[in-house]
């Protein structure tokens, strides 16, 4: 239920996303999904990627702030209210979210999440028997990078 | 040398060098005249006060010989200042100029430890700067290896340090700065260095700098002082106890003048640091104002040596913003960016007028081992960085984040401010 994700430093200046993307694509990883959270000076690229250890390095070699974090995904039924049932839970725990983003990766909707205390929120999960993602799940039958 | 025999050595000198320039340098003939002042009214370096001051400008309006004092087949070597503020000032030496130039920085050098069996980098720009050339001489007259590497090129650098087994870094602390923390980048690490001992000048930089230089390299950091229009660097370094610089006084005679009205200050006091060179023969200048700022101090340091000590530069008058009538040195910064420790040292100042109000935006490059996770994480740094400035320095200045190595490294002397109110004006 635990999976890696990166957090890049974005300084606002057009274009800057673009060559981040562009480093990857070289590279042959695969984004999974992606999010940017901003500010009026900076954003943050928050991405599940098919090689975070290399990402890293190649992000880094070309300048990047970039890290590795751990967050929670659980996978979500199709149905109106899922994603507001499991939160509930959270919430009479009393555990809060600092940031939450979902896509939906073949038939599965995922959603992907950092709350105030991991840990708590990892027995949460246990407790009420929510389906957890890993990052083997995420893995592409076929793995097809951009040819050019 | 017992400080009596100092003040003898330095009065002879000092006659020795009134008596030279008002025969040989009609500039400073005609302001002694206009002072009503001959050489037979200097008997003692306590009449130095008497004596007319020198300033950068006189040197521009006498460009680029007019201040010499010898003829020209005299003169060995020519340098000029790193024209970081207008036209170049030129710099004359002759063959005793030379040698006690390189007497000056052999003795700087002992003081930090350096002996022949070190190699030692010169990382200082060669060529009319008096960086490269000075301590490269410097570290020959005491027997070292001297690697004459020049300013730039992060990447051959580490590769000479590495390879020829350096023991000994000469550059500005900023360059040093740049060169340790782009040591992973281009594959080498602490361990593949043998570097030992720095020493760093030609910019202002305060006592947090070096302890931080001390740190990540893992080295003994020294500071090293001078300026071209008096000889180069070598005119000051700091001992081991790092309680100030010891001024090569026997050389360079220093004085602290109040900046307002010129009038020299006691020990202890804090004023603009002026020069007299008592045996240079090429541009030998009386009372040379320097605008750095210091304080003097005369006890005996714990070193044993007796020479004057000068409290380390960390700004120069014309260093100094004044923003919203506050006075600003840029070493301000510097000082609680890294106290803090929460990003690196790498910022740069911007000045703005905005409504006709001075405006400040800091940028700051993010540590990359701090990198955090949330937008809050980043905007509440910045907010603590705004504040610590605040309460440090009394203005407020908007704080902005940036990637690591996105502020443009220099190779020679930092660039810490960009004032665009001047440009306003200009318009």
């Amino acid at each position: 239920m635990k999976i890696r994700q990166l957090s890049v430093f974005v300084e606002n200046k057009t274009g800057h996303l673009n060559e981040i993307l562009n480093i990857l694509a070289r590279n042959n990883i695969n984004i999974i999904a992606l999010t940017l959270a901003d500010s009026s000076d900076y954003g943050l690229l928050r991405m599940l990627v098919s090689d975070p250890v290399k990402a890293v390095e190649v992000l880094r070699a070309e300048n990047c702030s970039v890290r590795i974090h751990e967050v929670l995904s659980l996978e979500l039924e199709g149905v109106p209210g899922s994603l507001a049932r499991i939160l509930d839970k959270f919430t009479a725990e009393n555990i809060s979210i600092e940031y939450l983003y979902a896509f939906s990766f073949g038939s599965k909707s995922i959603m992907v999440m950092r709350t105030n205390n991991m840990d708590q929120a990892t027995e949460v999960i246990k407790k009420y028997q929510f389906k957890p993602i890993y990052e083997s799940d995420l893995k592409l039958t076929v793995c097809s990078g951009i040819r050019k | 040398m017992p400080h009596e025999e100092m003040r003898e050595l330095q009065s002879e000198r000092l006659r020795n060098l009134v008596n030279r320039v008002y025969r040989n340098v009609p500039f400073y003939r005609k302001k002694m005249e206009e002072m009503n002042i001959t050489p037979s009214d200097i008997h003692s370096i306590d009449d130095i006060s008497k004596l007319p001051f020198t300033y950068k400008s006189d040197l521009r309006d006498n460009y680029p010989f007019g201040l010499f004092a010898v003829p020209m087949k005299d003169i060995v070597r020519v340098h000029a200042s790193s024209g970081t503020t207008g036209k170049p000032t030129t710099v004359g030496y002759t063959k005793n100029d030379i040698q006690n130039w390189c007497e000056s920085l052999a003795r700087c050098l002992t003081m930090a430890g350096v002996t022949k069996e070190d190699v030692v980098q010169v990382s200082y720009g060669y060529g009319l700067f008096t960086g490269g050339l000075g301590l490269h001489y410097g570290a020959e007259t005491i027997g070292a290896t001297v690697i004459p590497a020049s300013g730039g090129n992060t990447k051959r650098q580490l590769q000479l340090m590495s390879d020829y087994g350096v023991t000994v870094l000469a550059c500005t602390p900023s360059y040093a700065l740049h060169l340790v923390d782009a040591m992973p980048e281009f594959g080498y690490s602490r361990a593949d260095m043998k570097l030992r001992l720095g020493v760093f000048g030609a910019e202002p930089w305060t006592e947090n700098m070096r302890l931080e230089l001390e740190r990540k390299w893992g080295i003994q950091a020294f500071d090293i002082y001078g300026l071209s229009e008096i000889m180069g660097p070598g005119i000051a370094h700091d001992c081991s106890f790092h309680q100030g610089l010891h001024v090569n006084e026997d050389h360079f005679f220093p004085e602290i003048v109040d900046p307002e009205s010129k009038q020299p200050l006691p020990d202890g006091c804090e004023g603009e640091l002026v020069f007299t060179t008592l045996t240079k023969e090429g541009i030998p200048l009386l009372r040379y104002n320097t605008r750095d700022l210091s304080i003097l101090n005369h006890e005996k340091c714990e070193c044993g040596r007796t020479l004057v000590r000068m409290k380390k530069i960390t700004g120069r008058s014309d260093d100094m913003l004044i923003i919203r009538g506050v006075n600003l040195f840029p070493s301000q910064i510097e000082q609680v960016l890294l106290e803090m420790c929460e990003t690196s040292a790498h910022y740069l100042l911007y000045v703005d007028r905005k409504d006709n109000l001075d405006y400040l935006e800091l940028k700051v490059e993010l540590d990359e081992s701090k990198m955090v996770e949330t937008i809050r994480e980043l905007e509440s740094l910045s907010k603590k960085i705004e504040h610590s400035l605040h309460s440090a320095i009394g203005l407020s200045i908007k704080v902005t984040l940036v990637e690591p190595r996105s502020i443009p490294r220099s190779e020679g002397k930092a660039v810490r401010v960009i004032d665009n109110r001047k440009k306003e004006e200009n318009k």
